[in-house]
């Protein structure tokens, strides 16, 4: 008997602890909604099926409400990641501080042989045809997948061999995850193969300057009419 | 007094898998093995490291989602999950009517799993991290050559719906990690490695042993057929795409 009663100690003061812990906010009223709308806008206020077409109503989810506010940042952009980068001048920064400006990413690394080279020669086709005028306001920014290899001293050095020391280029050194979260925002690919050498997507992407994507050009010496059409429809 | 005391354990059991918020990880010993897509050499080295017993579950995800409203339905930004994100919850805050909160989460995307693993102070398992453990059965490290194995494997694709089932309903593997095969798949941290030519995005560096005929369909054995599966879902896939039968779990690094 004696057991009996410390077993049910035990478990009521097990259930005690978990309803602390599990103690939540009172949940928010929820209506439902036909899928299919049959009946346009109407509501219930409990789980069941469309009375027209059958089907199991749903939760209304909320729209988010779009955003029109310059400081804010948009769903979408790309300001909303945190990581932080360091440039090839030296300087840390997040995404956000390259706020304003139309931004044309792609991302390299610099001891890259095969396809690199001829991605860079690419950015560097865009911004060739870009009129001088507009140039002040675009950013031409070069992404390491390599921020072991690729040091702020590295990519400067790369950057003077390649012409590419102007105001309009930035290049940028993140950490080995920021670098990993960056890539699966442009929906780059990339794989370290050796030490040295790594596969990866050929993709520039350009974004406003909300940071919100506006265009891909995948591929290596693509007609890259499009892309400069993006860039041009930006300023 | 009898189903007291079951009562007892089953709430100490569940009491044990579903609150403690830190769920239960085992010791996984590094080695060298080759997996199915390597590097330059076949090897690849796996270093010691600590994995999470079960997949995260629902009532996890669900505490975590509390903790952090910004991983709510209806708070998370589209940048980092697609609109069918936790879809068949009723709300931000309660889980779907249908779904145990033993069952293995789905539905999240990558950015929220690795998300959900930073905030424990852990990360989510590489593909070779995952791959080394996933190849065990319940008696050996690396299984891959055995016939029932596979099969295993293989049955659990044809089977409908295993994601709405609870945690620890398949085998316990030969490192004491359960649910690997036969319940979700798994996210892992470099999933956007896997480069795949043509099926995906034709522009990525010809990586010619990934889907290469050899590979899969002149295969003697099963082995690269299940494994190719799980390859090819990880390179068909992006990191805000939200799936019901793709959940994860976590791992961490052993503290030197």
């Amino acid at each position: 008997m004696k057991f009996k009663n410390i077993l049910v100690l035990i478990l009521l003061s097990i259930v005690g602890f978990s309803c602390t812990k599990t103690d939540k906010k009172q949940e928010e009223a929820i209506t439902y909604q036909c899928p299919m709308q049959c009946e346009g806008d109407k509501v219930y206020n409990e789980v069941g099926s469309c009375p027209v077409c059958n089907m199991d109503i749903k939760p209304v989810v909320e729209k988010v409400k779009a955003n029109h506010n310059p400081e804010q940042i948009s769903e979408t952009s790309i300001f909303n990641l945190t990581t932080k980068w360091n440039t090839e001048e030296g300087k840390s920064i997040e995404l956000k501080d390259l706020k304003g400006k139309t931004l044309v990413m792609v991302m390299i690394y610099t001891t890259c042989k095969a396809a690199c080279p001829r991605l860079v020669a690419d950015m560097r086709n865009i911004e060739a045809q870009i009129p001088d005028k507009y140039i002040a306001d675009i950013n031409f920014i070069m992404v390491s997948i390599d921020p072991e290899t690729d040091t702020p001293k590295r990519l400067k050095e790369f950057a003077i061999e390649n012409v590419m020391d102007g105001e309009q280029w930035t290049f940028l050194q993140g950490s080995v995850s920021g670098v990993r979260e960056f890539a699966n925002v442009l929906a780059v690919k990339y794989k370290e193969i050796t030490p040295l050498d790594f596969s990866h997507s050929n993709i520039i992407s350009v974004f406003n300057s909300d940071g919100e994507l506006m265009h891909q050009q995948e591929g290596l010496g693509v007609d890259n009419k499009e892309t400069i059409n993006t860039i041009l429809n930006l300023q | 007094m009898k189903t007291i005391f079951r009562l007892t354990i089953w709430v100490m059991m569940s009491f044990v898998i579903n609150t403690n918020g830190q769920s239960n990880m085992v010791s996984i010993k590094g080695g060298t093995y080759i997996p199915l897509y390597g590097r330059d050499s076949l090897k690849v080295t796996i270093q010691d490291f600590d994995m999470d017993v079960y997949p995260v579950t629902n009532q996890e995800y669900l505490d975590f989602v509390i903790q952090y409203p910004k991983w709510q339905r209806s708070n998370v930004i589209k940048l980092f999950a697609d609109d069918s994100y936790l879809i068949d919850w009723i709300s931000d805050t309660a889980i779907g009517k249908n779904q145990s909160p033993l069952a293995a989460i789905s539905n999240i995307s990558w950015f929220a799993a690795k998300a959900y693993c930073e905030c424990q102070d852990k990360r989510l398992p590489s593909i070779d991290e995952w791959e080394y453990v996933a190849m065990a059965n319940e008696n050996l490290p690396d299984a891959r050559q055995l016939k029932t194995y596979n099969e295993y494997i293989l049955s659990w694709y044809e089977k409908p719906k295993t994601f709405n089932n609870e945690i620890g309903s398949t085998f316990k593997n030969y490192w004491g990690v359960y649910d690997l095969h036969g319940l979700v798949w798994e996210w892992t941290l470099d999933f956007n490695s896997v480069l795949v030519s043509g099926e995906s995005r034709k522009d990525v560096d010809n990586d010619s042993d990934l889907f290469c005929g050899s590979a899969a369909i002149g295969a003697t054995d099963l082995m690269n057929y299940a494994a190719f599966m799980r390859y090819a879902i990880r390179g068909s896939v992006k990191a805000k795409y939200t799936m019901r039968n793709l959940g994860f779990r976590c791992v961490k690094d052993k503290i030197e």
